[in-house]
């Protein structure tokens, strides 16, 4: 039996992504929550999150990787069209990335500088992928109302991260910080149910593909499992807001999840909308195999490690934690 | 805008980037090992001094490291989205390469590196220490990775080629361990080691300066000498032996950087000279008769190919010999340094202020001769991206100046910010505190 390589890539990559989005999602709404919190607890909210980003953040290195090794012909043509995205988001990532050192390293006006810039990464390397989204939604068509897509899907991205960043926060922190955060979740919440209504809207009239893929008796019936289970994950997030410390967060993870399968649905098998296929795209399999070793021998301790941090540094935040 | 512009704008951001990280990861693959050395001096003794140092050092360890990682994710996009041409020639060698540099270094020192930080109260001894070990072998098999990428571009072997014409790895031990990987391996590593001493030596002395009586600092500022003045000599034993490989493997690297124009037998050695491309001839030529010939074939009477012999596809040449002789005289700089300062602080002796102000003057020597060398190896590759196979105008994008432009003043401003903040932020931090040993 032979194994469909590009599709095994394809699934690989689906995986980093998401993790990527979940996992440093988190960082970057906290990161764009930071300016609501007082001074004490915007170094709570660092330090639960402090030991983690580093690591979420390799996921996306995975995933543009996998892109890279996988798709070599898709690589170029996806980052080219998203050239100054791209660079808008690395200069946010950059900008965040550093200043969780210099925000307590350094004095003064400067420590408030780096605070200022922590957020302002944080929002930029956001608002950057979110409008990234957008265009490979469109197979990066130009046209006004292609352009005003992607910043809907930019707007709807930045409260995902901040509604992940809130829950996160409500499972890491505990008192004021905790109630703060339940507040903040339950903006984060309205504004992804209005973001996620007008993107899931907005898709099929964007483009034909996404169209004839989602509304295609009976097929269709079937799919409105996702749209109704993602109605579900979120009135249960709701519910439980004030009532459990891990549920919302646990919902919000399974929205990002159903919202990412839902695309993923709708982009398959493209990796270019209408243009490339994962399969015409596709490396060498000779390649692809001396890749697929390593990552099924890599990946489990890869697994296993991260889980050993996440145990290492379980429960709830303390401050000082990053004032290494 | 002229394609040959966009192609000097891609080169000049892309280069930009890597020169701006490579600064980060020179200094963190040393002092990862150095760290560990800290930490296991402390495991060993208990005596909180070496607690202390480990702390203090292991600060500035993870500033450097978070340069060296948000930079480094930069690099991972511009290959796509400036030499897109580079994947699709050679994606199926380049590209596994660098997915296991990320599988296999990229999450194992950044996980570790959030236990080490901040788990020193959560773990027990032997698994902080085992987090310290595991961070360093990390930014080790990075470099290992990417190292042995690069040096394939330098060197290609063991492809094969697909009926249909595309280029693929025929054999992945001779891709990884091609002609010139253990040189240039070897060559970084003792690179960053030495960049990595010169900077706890040279912050040590700094903080000598301000806090005089501090025993720590005296201590590390030993350490930080008795390690240059180790790995300065291997240093360049392994130059030397790389260049040697250089010569076998591409000549014309070599006639660039001694500026050979014609060749023959008997070459003399330019100690300094103005490489003079329109006249193919060198100024202002101090010279020493059958220099290169001895250096390079170990006989004054050795027979050099020149740049003639290479046609048109030879490398810019003043950049290469200039920065070839800012590296080599950084190299004996720094083992003068270091041995002059192994012997004046001998036996515990303490180091005058005046050397101290030239250590700390020293600093960042490193960094100036790793950015040198890497100037020669990668301008002396030119025309070429992958030697023989790939040539860089071949593969640069249709991103549009605009776009370059407008995101090359982005990234301008942003390393500017970022670097000045590091340097202040660094001596801020070795002369914070007060003397009680830490």
């Amino acid at each position: 039996m032979s194994l469909d390589l590009p599709a095994v890539f394809t699934a690989l990559m689906g995986i980093a992504i998401l993790a990527y989005t979940v996992l440093d999602g988190y960082d970057l709404g906290v990161g764009m929550l930071m300016p609501a919190g007082s001074a004490e607890e915007q170094s709570l909210m660092v330090a639960s999150i402090g030991p983690f980003w580093d690591a979420n953040e390799t996921w996306l290195v995975l995933g543009v990787g996998l892109l890279l090794v996988a798709f070599p012909l898709a690589h170029g043509v996806i980052l080219g069209a998203l050239y100054l995205p791209v660079a808008a988001m690395l200069i946010g990532l950059m900008l965040r990335g550093v200043a969780f050192e210099f925000r307590v390293k350094a004095l003064g006006w400067h420590r408030e500088l780096w605070n200022w810039l922590f957020w302002f990464g944080s929002f930029l390397a956001s608002l950057a992928q979110g409008f990234m989204l957008g265009r490979t939604i469109t197979g990066y068509e130009s046209g006004f109302g292609f352009w005003v897509f992607s910043l809907v899907v930019a707007g709807g991205l930045c409260g995902g991260y901040m509604l992940l960043g809130a829950t996160w926060l409500i499972l890491r922190t505990e008192g004021a910080l905790q109630r703060k955060a339940i507040g903040w979740a339950r903006w984060g919440l309205a504004w992804v149910a209005l973001g996620v209504a007008l993107v899931s809207l907005a898709t099929p009239l964007a483009s034909e593909t996404v169209r004839m893929k989602w509304f295609d008796f009976p097929r269709t019936l079937w799919l409105m499992a996702l749209p109704l289970a993602t109605v579900g994950a979120g009135a249960w997030v709701w519910h439980n807001l004030g009532r459990s410390d891990w549920k919302p967060f646990a919902g919000t993870v399974a929205i990002f999840a159903l919202a990412f399968a839902g695309l993923a649905y709708s982009l398959f098998p493209y990796l270019v909308m209408d243009r490339l296929t994962i399969w015409q795209a596709a490396a060498d399999p000779s390649a692809l195999r001396f890749v697929l070793v390593g990552a099924l021998v890599v990946l489990p301790f890869i697994v296993a490690y991260t889980a050993f941090s996440y145990r290492v540094f379980r429960g709830k935040a303390r401050a000082g934690l990053y004032e290494h | 805008m002229h394609a040959g512009d966009a192609l000097q704008l891609a080169r000049a951001q892309f280069g930009l980037n890597i020169g701006f990280h490579i600064l980060f990861p020179s200094i963190t693959i040393g002092l990862a090992w150095l760290l560990v050395y800290f930490r296991a001096r402390y495991a060993a003794s208990g005596d909180p001094a070496w607690l202390a140092t480990y702390r203090r050092w292991t600060r500035i360890f993870a500033l450097t490291f978070a340069m060296g990682v948000v930079t480094g994710i930069v690099m991972s996009f511009q290959f796509g989205t400036n030499w897109p041409g580079f994947m699709n020639h050679v994606g199926n060698v380049a590209g596994p390469l660098l997915a296991y540099e990320v599988l296999t270094a990229f999450f194992l020192e950044a996980t570790f590196l959030g236990v080490m930080l901040f788990g020193m109260n959560r773990v027990p001894g032997w698994v902080h220490l085992s987090a310290s070990v595991l961070v360093a072998l990390g930014t080790t098999l990075s470099a290992f990775w990417i190292l042995a990428l690069n040096s394939w571009m330098q060197t290609p072997a063991g492809v094969a080629y697909r009926p249909d014409g595309a280029l693929i790895a025929g054999d992945w031990l001779e891709v990884i361990f091609n002609p010139s990987f253990p040189y240039r391996f070897a060559h970084m590593l003792l690179a960053s080691g030495l960049t990595a001493a010169f900077v706890v030596a040279g912050l040590s002395a700094w903080r000598l300066l301000k806090v005089s009586a501090d025993a720590a600092a005296a201590r590390t500022l030993r350490t930080g000498i008795a390690i240059a003045a180790l790995l300065a000599p291997l240093q360049i034993f392994a130059g030397d032996q790389h260049g040697l490989n250089t010569l076998e493997h591409q000549p014309a690297k070599i006639a660039a950087i001694e500026a050979i124009w014609h060749g023959g037998k008997g070459v003399p050695l330019e100690l300094f000279a103005i490489p003079n491309e329109k006249t193919r001839h060198n100024d202002w030529a101090l010279s020493i008769p059958g220099g290169a010939s001895l250096i390079l074939r170990h006989d004054p009477d050795g027979e050099l190919q020149g740049l003639d012999d290479f046609g048109a596809d030879v490398p810019p040449v003043a950049p290469v010999f200039f920065a070839f002789r800012i590296m080599v005289g950084l190299g004996f700089a720094m083992l003068a340094l270091a041995w002059f300062g192994a012997w004046m602080t001998r036996r515990g002796v303490a180091a005058p202020r005046w050397l101290l102000w030239t250590f700390a003057g020293a600093t960042f020597i490193g960094w100036v001769a790793t950015l040198a060398g890497w100037i020669v190896t990668e301008m002396g590759r030119q025309p070429w991206l992958v030697t023989g196979i790939l040539r860089t105008d071949d593969a640069v994008g249709a991103i549009s100046g605009a776009e370059l432009g407008a995101s090359l003043t982005g990234y301008v401003a942003t390393y500017a910010l970022m670097l000045l903040a590091y340097i202040v932020v660094l001596t801020h931090l070795a002369g914070e505190g007060d003397g009680g040993g830490a």
